[in-house]
């Protein structure tokens, strides 16, 4: 018998499961606790830089608009940095957090975040990365978690010299993974689990 | 020298320990499984930070569903259980600070929610949610009664284990993880479609919570321990020594 690896295994996923809103974000569902829902709010005060909004639905394979997923979503602030205690490059926005949880509209699905546009954060290896918004996104029949990023159509330039959408393979799937700028001012970005404009997921 | 501090990206996910996305026997998740392959990428720094929750957000009864929810004076029905454990990372570290929410059907396995279908009758002081953030050591504990099996419409009589739904925030947004605790000796175990998604009895295992005596509160609650692990971060002396040095 060899040496061991002393290392432990990820806790294998379940599903979110129908119900991951009374979990999550339980005064969503009407059980009142904790004084609110966390995430609701990306904003604690006055913030920096361009204030947008992202709107959108998680489909099913069918077109289905899911109402029982939980969306998070987590990014820099205007200038690029984390509210987070593993950020060393600097102070971030006292009033951001960065983080954001929706159990979308009861009836539509729709997701809606209050967010900033993000500035841009580098790479591993020094590169800059087009400013971007990673996503979370769990629900019943979703047996792991999938992450995905949104981009912005209006940042052409940066996500041409981008470090991970330049090494996508399928070039036409990359508006998959880019917010639009809709007629009433704010940024649509619809996930596609499945089907001819499946979102690009990220093993990462 | 002190001991090296893992600060580099976190270690790939094992996708062959990990369910996958379609799993035909748990119907629901062939119309919600993406087919193209994931993009795999090395973590960057919008997945190694993630937000900080202070345990100022807590409140006194935020770890303890037998009484959040309940009339005062009054406590919620069911067997009284403590369900305590740690969270750790891959490299056996625990993880402090970590996010920890957790929810759950009544003892008669009843959801509060009004997609709810199943005829078992609500608990007027069971609301069935409640949070914690881990200690320094990654512990963490709360008090819950123990949720009963329910039935769910997938085959035409598939009855869930009892279980614990689980929420983990780690130090990472790569860290993010949900799961379901399942008590030991449950036979429902080994007829579910969601367990079944699993790939092996070790991860079943992994996931399966025991009676832990030394816990149990005499005349008051049993206790039984979970523990989970999150992604680790490479261990990366070397890895941000500049060429040259
Ligand atoms: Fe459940």
């Amino acid at each position: 018998m060899t040496q061991r690896l002393d290392y432990l295994k990820e806790s294998p996923s379940q599903t979110a499961g129908p119900y991951v809103h009374i979990g999550c974000t339980p005064n969503f569902t009407g059980i009142e606790i904790y004084g609110g829902d966390l995430g609701t709010s990306m904003k604690t005060g006055p913030v920096k830089g361009e204030e947008i909004t992202i709107k959108g639905v998680v489909y099913d394979g069918t077109g289905t608009p899911l109402r029982d997923a939980m969306v998070e979503i987590w990014q820099p602030d205007a200038a690029g940095l984390f509210a987070s205690a593993n950020e060393t490059r600097g102070q971030a926005d006292p009033n951001f957090t960065g983080w954001g949880r929706s159990p979308g509209d009861m009836n539509t699905g729709e997701f809606t975040f209050e967010t900033v546009k993000p500035g841009a954060v580098p790479f591993p290896d020094g590169r800059m990365q087009a400013p971007h918004i990673t996503v979370w996104i769990v629900a019943r029949g979703i047996n792991l978690g999938l992450h995905t990023r949104i981009y912005f159509a209006d940042e052409a330039d940066a996500n041409a010299a981008d470090p991970i959408l330049t090494r996508i393979e399928h070039q036409n799937r990359i508006p998959t993974l880019l917010a639009e700028k809709s007629a009433d001012g704010s940024y649509r970005f619809d996930i596609h689990l499945q089907g001819p404009k499946e979102t690009i997921f990220f093993d990462i | 020298m002190s001991p090296i501090k893992p600060t580099g990206g976190f270690i790939p996910r094992d996708r062959n320990w990990q369910p996958d996305a379609l799993t035909p026997p748990y119907k629901t998740s062939i119309k919600r499984s993406p087919q193209a392959a994931l993009l795999s990428f090395p973590t960057t720094l919008s997945e190694e930070t993630s937000p900080v929750f202070g345990h100022n957000i807590l409140g006194e009864l935020d770890n303890d569903l037998i009484l959040n929810y309940a009339k005062p004076g009054e406590s919620a029905i069911g067997p009284r259980i403590i369900v305590h454990g740690r969270v750790l990372d891959e490299n056996g570290r625990g993880v402090p600070n970590a996010l920890v929410e957790f929810w759950q059907a009544n003892a008669g396995g009843r959801y509060r929610h009004k997609k709810e279908a199943y005829q078992a009758a609500l608990d007027p002081n069971f609301g069935g949610c409640g949070r914690t953030i881990t200690a320094e050591d990654g512990s963490y504990e709360f008090r819950t009664i123990q949720p009963g099996p329910y039935p769910w419409p997938n085959g035409m009589n598939d009855w869930r284990p009892a279980h614990i739904h689980f929420s983990v925030f780690g130090h990472g947004f790569a860290q993010r993880l949900i799961t379901q605790m399942y008590f030991e000796g449950d036979p429902h175990i080994k007829l579910c479609p969601i367990v079944g998604v699993l790939k092996s009895q070790e991860a079943v295992d992994a996931l399966t919570a025991l009676l832990d005596m030394n816990r149990t509160v005499p005349m008051d609650s049993r206790a039984y321990k979970f523990d989970m692990v999150l992604r680790g971060r490479r261990q990366t002396y070397f890895e941000n020594r500049k060429e040259g040095l």
